[in-house]
């Protein structure tokens, strides 16, 4: 009896528990939502639920010659697109080279990398802007898209190594054998057997220029030239309480679909991380 | 045809000699045409010389730029004269890379020659060629984006470390000069460069170590509460525990800025108004708005950490549990002995990335309140950690030396600690 008590006290602490964490997370989500519906632009008077329901802030984000939402969205998506192919693609050859090849300075190359990756590329940020600045990419799409690309493959490039190095080398060896080349061992045998973690690499170098204000907020000085990030940031830091219900309204829009894959991916993204961490 | 071509060989061997063939490749190209690879040497040949013309002129006046950083004010930029300094320290690197090679190539081929080795037909050559150059290849494209978009800014910002580019004095108007470990001095000898660097430092520290360990620590409670096998609702209950996780972190960051917003936001007016009688000023003390951040983080990091922990306890078998109940095993002894060693020894890479990512989280920090407040005999703000200042010196106060000298050390910093970290881990050894 007291064990059976003792049992149900605990259930009901764990949920007491749980329960407080929802709280902790949801009320800034919602509150962000609430927001968003609210009349005018004022946080004071605004309130989590609102008094008069109104939908003003999304009109004016698609709609008002003075809002730039929709090229700051085009632009993201293009540095997104551009960053996560072309970086899954380099590194997946990078992978492939230091899994499967024995060559003169491997060891070194796989040191470079490990030790590289530890570097945040903000470390050279005077450097950066100073170099974007003399070779005129400054203020470019193509200036971000070069750094997100050279920040992207030491760190993934050893995670899908790891990956690569859990495929049975009899699979590459028999092909050869059969008369398969270098490219045809890569492209018909190890990147398909490696999609799930190529997947997870195309899909966080993807998310990266969503998530990341800081290199943007370098490189970029013109307004139509702005990812979603910089360009919500500075309604919020133009006036601060002046805008706030704007930026909710832009901020919903980012959160919802990002949010949605990955809940979607979760378990994916997981088991993708864990085994080429654990095994890289 | 094969067969006459072996046994001229063959005649040959003792007289084909080593040493001429290395010596002669100090011309490249010639020791191979000597070792009758013609192609080979002629395109060695040929590399070289465009090398040379290409580049000559370039090299030098890169490293005479290096030495002097310029030396006519409005005219020389020393910036773009350390740029190309540091490219021809690079093109150096290649060509003497490349000579060497030449070099060697020329001794082995003539080492086997001498042994009475068959010349490849060209179509067999090339074969080889490309089987030994491949693996290179592969890794070319992205090396070459890791040298311009890592390592040359970091060799850059290195070298600026040890010049007086300051805001009173920056290029192009006027000219850089090397002023060796200064600005290292200046961080020890100035008392508010001194003072700034040691209370940033300790707070980049604690802040690492409060922030990481809070974030793993609910992490791992939550993991175990929502594993228990009485609780039901699992699914949900972790879809929303990784909520915070896929919400982009900088709207969530400028979100809670406004709510810990010493006027109106919610936090007071909610909360601390309501219970305690008063309100708590988040954004302008530095202790509370330290406070919040670390809270903020737990908030932001702990869902990543919680899917790692649930994706491990799953794993964990059920016998191990039963045996331990068959032997009397308390609930704390099951979790100290089974569950916490298992779950940390998975996922301990992954853990150590997260300290690395605090110490380098620079959005929180700036998103939040800008490092602010303001402390006096400081410049720095009350909650800004080493990249945040570093930030703050670049941009606002165009400080470039003292920020690359503090860059320096942070990155002296990372490199030990990554250094110690993937030495223990099992890939390295392998690779060791």
């Amino acid at each position: 009896m007291s064990a059976r008590m003792k049992s149900r006290l605990e259930v009901t602490g764990i949920y007491a528990v749980i329960a407080v964490m929802f709280i902790i997370i949801f009320y800034p989500l919602l509150w962000t939502f609430g927001l968003s519906l609210n009349e005018g632009t004022n946080l004071y008077s605004s309130s989590i639920i609102p008094k008069n329901l109104s939908f003003e802030h999304y009109i004016w984000l698609f709609t008002d010659p003075a809002s730039n939402y929709v090229t700051w969205y085009k632009n993201t998506l293009i540095v997104a697109a551009t960053v996560s192919i072309v970086a899954t693609f380099f590194v997946a050859l990078t992978a492939y080279s230091f899994s499967r090849y024995r060559f003169r300075g491997r060891k070194y190359g796989i040191y470079t990398f490990l030790i590289l990756q530890m570097f945040p590329v903000l470390m050279g940020m005077v450097a950066l802007y100073i170099l974007l600045n003399t070779v005129g990419l400054l203020d470019s799409l193509l200036g971000l898209i070069l750094i997100y690309l050279g920040g992207a493959i030491p760190m993934n490039a050893f995670l899908v190594k790891g990956y690569f190095d859990t495929i049975p080398k009899e699979l590459d060896e028999s092909a050869r054998i059969d008369g398969a080349g270098h490219f045809s061992v890569l492209f018909k045998i190890m990147l398909p057997l490696a999609k799930p973690i190529l997947a997870v690499v195309a899909l966080f170098n993807f998310m990266t220029p969503f998530m990341d204000f800081l290199l943007p907020s370098i490189i970029l000085r013109s307004e139509e030239n702005f990812t979603l990030a910089l360009g919500l940031f500075n309604f919020v830091n133009d006036q601060f309480s002046n805008n706030f219900t704007r930026f909710a309204a832009g901020s919903v829009l980012i959160a919802v679909p990002i949010a949605t894959v990955y809940l979607l991916l979760q378990r994916w993204l997981i088991s993708g991380l864990t085994s080429g961490a654990t095994k890289g | 045809m094969q067969n006459e071509r072996a046994l001229s060989h063959n005649n040959k061997q003792s007289r084909h000699s080593v040493r001429l063939a290395v010596l002669l490749s100090i011309i490249p190209g010639a020791g191979q045409w000597y070792n009758r690879r013609w192609i080979k040497g002629t395109i060695l040949f040929l590399m070289a010389a465009a090398f040379i013309i290409s580049f000559f002129q370039f090299i030098s006046v890169g490293l005479w730029g290096l030495r002097t950083l310029g030396t006519i004010p409005g005219l020389d930029d020393s910036r773009a004269l350390i740029i190309q300094g540091i490219l021809s320290l690079f093109l150096i690197v290649v060509g003497a890379g490349f000579y060497i090679f030449n070099l060697v190539d020329a001794r082995q081929d003539a080492v086997k020659i001498s042994e009475g080795w068959i010349l490849p037909s060209v179509k067999d050559a090339f074969k080889n060629w490309w089987d030994a150059i491949f693996p290179y290849a592969l890794i070319t494209p992205g090396f070459l984006l890791l040298i311009f978009v890592v390592v040359f800014p970091l060799l850059f910002m290195i070298l600026l470390a040890f010049t007086n580019y300051d805001r009173y004095n920056a290029p192009p108007g006027n000219l850089l000069e090397w002023v060796g470990f200064e600005n290292f001095l200046n961080i020890i000898n100035v008392p508010i460069w001194r003072e700034t660097f040691i209370s940033v430092l300790s707070w980049t520290l604690v802040w690492t170590f409060v922030a990481t360990t809070l974030q793993i620590i609910l992490a791992l409670v939550l993991a175990v509460f929502v594993n228990d096998e009485r609780i039901k609702g699992k699914k949900l209950i972790r879809t929303v525990f990784i909520l915070p996780w896929a919400v982009p972190a900088f709207v969530t960051i400028l979100i809670f800025a406004a709510l810990f917003n010493d006027n109106f936001g919610a936090v007071n007016q909610g909360i601390m108004e309501p219970l305690f009688g008063q309100s708590v000023p988040w954004l302008t003390d530095p202790l509370w708005s330290r406070t919040a951040l670390i809270m903020i983080q737990v908030w932001l990091g702990f869902p990543f950490v919680f899917a790692l922990f649930t994706g491990v306890l799953q794993s964990v078998s059920k016998e191990w549990y039963e045996a331990a109940d068959v032997d009397g095993g308390s609930k704390l002894q099951k979790f100290q002995f089974i569950t916490l060693p298992h779950v940390l020894f998975a996922t301990a890479p992954l853990l150590i990335m997260q300290y690395s990512f605090n110490f380098n989280n620079f959005n929180i920090i700036y998103l939040f309140n800008e490092g602010g407040p303001a402390v006096r005999g400081q410049n720095a703000g009350g909650t800004d950690i080493l990249i945040s200042w570093v930030y703050e010196l670049t941009f606002q106060n165009n400080m470039f030396n003292m920020a690359a000298a503090i860059s320096l050390i942070m990155g002296l910093m990372i490199a030990a600690f990554a250094i110690l970290q993937f030495r223990r881990t099992k890939s390295f050894q392998e690779e060791g």
